[in-house]
């Protein structure tokens, strides 16, 4: 009977630790000094030059200049690579400024942009069929997918000709299956992004009405990084800015190689080199160090409280928000937009300024 | 005999090993939650029961802010008028050609292959071209779950029926029954038990069409606001669906084998259930 108990005891004790060794992946890790790092990255024209920089040995040049080593991860799915950066399985990823205030910050996460890719010149777009102003739009139900910068785009659009969201019926739908649902009778309004916007409005009875051309330097594309691991490992963000700049430098070249590396991230995306750069052209993406450090001093703040507004007003900034500026947001000449006690995003413009003085 | 085969726990000790996994599973959770909440009082991918507490109450008890709803109870209606919906009419299909299929050997000749093979394409695979056959709006949701669960419902009824003894035929046709006699009087209510079988079988696939239709295209249900909140990591609303769908599947369930046991009484005679 008691070797029947015992046993029993350690049979317990084994499944509890069992059960313990299956949530211990999910406990935070503590920043601290470290060598390897993982960065992730999804499939968006403005980060193609990360996946370019990696299948070409200049992620790993950098990283070994420093001594650290970089991992960048493809996801297929955005939203899924920023909430496992939020839940600390990476140490950086790429995401929109409006995510990454969303998701990671709102979840007590803070974090840095390191870089800004681009920021979106027309590559969100309304598109009504058959309607061809964007007043046509009142009382329609309107297909994206909600909470997205194509959610924000519509909303700016919307204060444009005096509507508010409650003019139109917003329809949750996924991105993946916007050009087929577009094909469908019931539906007469979308808001996506490119390629899907490009492949829709090439096809008949769709007419762009809006996009984001007309609120440019508001959806950023951003490198955002957990401030923790960055400050104890500046290597991180002087390694990934070297790489992103040096990239830019070949895919922004009027030269064969350009051409080239620009077919390459094309073709990684799913298009060719017309298509990708049909893309770049509504895409201000921002080649050198001094573009960046140019947009962070003049419109950087402006653009970052509209987005904030945004984001309160659908709740996004979690449930103890009070005021759009609950969460502050640290720009790059330190001034804080917003609550300067809570602080959770910043955007910094030092490793640029590192490359531009040829410290890196 | 002392061995592990012969001993049964009793009473108590049941109820205690049937809890048990639950609750490891709680302080497995617990812990973990604690631990990261440590680190980030702020996260989001475990939190405690505070933040779960706050979550089902504004999202349950208190109306929305924007639309002056009750947000679950809106999600939790539109997605049972759904998956019923699907349900039922995949069950009515089902039933039909299940029996016919079974019992018909012409109608056999004609359907069997096609189902078999129809019920091996994926639905979720073919989405694009639902969505041009059906549209985005509510039909294509029923839709989805009624492409997805009846195939598997008259593969599993025909099987039933074609396992009817063949005496039980011959005998109905020497007391002078018809093809209609024989389906109304001998088929259909052996079959009536075993077709609730097959939905309850079928159910779960049935949430998982539901959820997936949600995903796509809508603006209400549960599955819609699962994946609306997991655009910002809000498990403190999705674990509480999550679990509020467990119920619902749960009592779905019971619900079906207690109608079951009461209207089939038969079935269970001389099993000793």
């Amino acid at each position: 009977m008691t070797s029947f108990k015992l046993s029993s005891i350690r049979a317990m004790a084994a499944a509890l630790a069992v059960l313990a060794l299956v949530f211990a992946p999910l406990s935070q890790a503590e920043a601290q000094a470290k060598k390897e790092f993982k960065v992730a990255w999804s499939i968006y024209v403005g980060w193609m030059p990360w996946g370019y920089a990696a299948d070409n040995g200049i992620v790993k040049k950098w990283a070994d200049k420093y001594g650290i080593e970089i991992e960048m991860v493809q996801f297929n799915d955005y939203i899924e690579s920023i909430n496992q950066y939020t839940a600390g399985a990476f140490d950086g990823v790429m995401s929109t400024n409006m995510d990454a205030l969303a998701i990671p910050s709102a979840g007590g996460v803070d974090s840095t942009i390191v870089v800004i890719c681009d920021y979106s010149n027309g590559n969100d777009v309304i598109i009504l069929k058959d309607k061809t102003e964007l007043a046509d739009i009142k009382g329609q139900k309107v297909n994206l997918v909600e909470l997205s910068v194509s959610h924000y785009t519509l909303a700016r659009a919307l204060e444009t000709v005096g509507m508010t969201e409650k003019d139109v019926t917003v329809v949750n739908t996924s991105d993946a299956d916007m050009i087929a649902a577009y094909k469908t009778r019931d539906i007469t309004a979308v808001v996506t992004w490119n390629p899907m916007a490009a492949e829709i409005l090439g096809g008949p009875n769709a007419n762009n009405v809006f996009d984001s051309s007309s609120i440019p330097g508001e959806i950023q594309d951003s490198l955002v990084v957990n401030t923790a691991t960055l400050n104890a490992n500046p290597a991180l963000g002087k390694a990934l800015t070297g790489a992103w700049y040096e990239t830019m430098a070949i895919m922004s070249a009027d030269t064969p190689e350009g051409a080239a590396a620009r077919e390459a991230m094309g073709i990684a995306s799913g298009t060719d080199l017309a298509g990708y750069e049909a893309q770049l052209a509504a895409t201000a993406m921002f080649y050198t160090p001094a573009d960046y450090i140019g947009f962070g001093e003049a419109e950087l703040a402006a653009a970052t409280e509209k987005v904030t507004a945004f984001l309160f007003e659908h709740g996004l900034l979690g449930e103890a928000a009070t005021s759009p500026g609950y969460i502050g947001i640290e720009m790059p000449d330190g001034s804080v937009v917003g609550d300067a006690d809570n602080v959770l995003l910043r955007f910094t413009t030092e490793y640029a300024q590192m490359l531009e003085a040829g410290m890196l | 005999m002392r061995r592990l085969i012969n001993r049964k726990p009793d009473g108590v000790a049941r109820l205690a090993l049937m809890l048990l996994p639950f609750l490891l599973v709680l302080l497995a959770y617990m812990a973990a939650s604690e631990a990261r909440l440590a680190v980030n009082p702020n996260d989001k991918l475990l939190p405690g029961w505070a933040s779960i507490s706050a979550a089902v109450e504004r999202m349950a008890f208190l109306p929305d802010s924007r639309t002056g709803n009750y947000l679950m109870l809106n999600d939790t209606l539109a997605s049972l008028t759904r998956l019923g919906m699907g349900v039922v009419i995949a069950t009515a299909i089902g039933g039909v050609f299940g029996i016919l299929q079974g019992l018909i050997p012409y109608f056999r000749a004609i359907f069997n292959s096609f189902t078999n093979v129809l019920s091996m394409i994926p639905p979720l695979s073919v989405l694009p071209i639902l969505f041009i056959m059906f549209g985005l709006g509510e039909p294509a949701k029923v839709l989805l779950i009624v492409v997805g669960i009846t195939p598997f419902i008259i593969r599993d009824l025909a099987l039933r029926t074609s396992e009817i003894p063949h005496e039980e035929i011959i005998k109905a046709q020497t007391l002078g029954a018809s093809t209609w006699q024989i389906i109304l009087r001998v088929v259909v209510p052996q079959m009536l038990p075993r077709l609730i079988d097959a939905v309850r079988l079928s159910l779960g696939a049935a949430w998982l069409f539901l959820i997936a239709a949600e995903a796509i295209a809508s603006n209400a249900g549960l599955g819609y606001r699962i994946f609306l909140m997991r655009r910002y990591l809000a498990m403190d609303v999705i674990l509480p669906y999550v679990a509020w769908i467990t119920l619902l599947a749960f009592a779905l369930d019971l619900a079906l084998r207690l109608f079951q046991r009461a209207a089939f009484r038969w079935m269970y005679r001389g099993t000793g259930n």
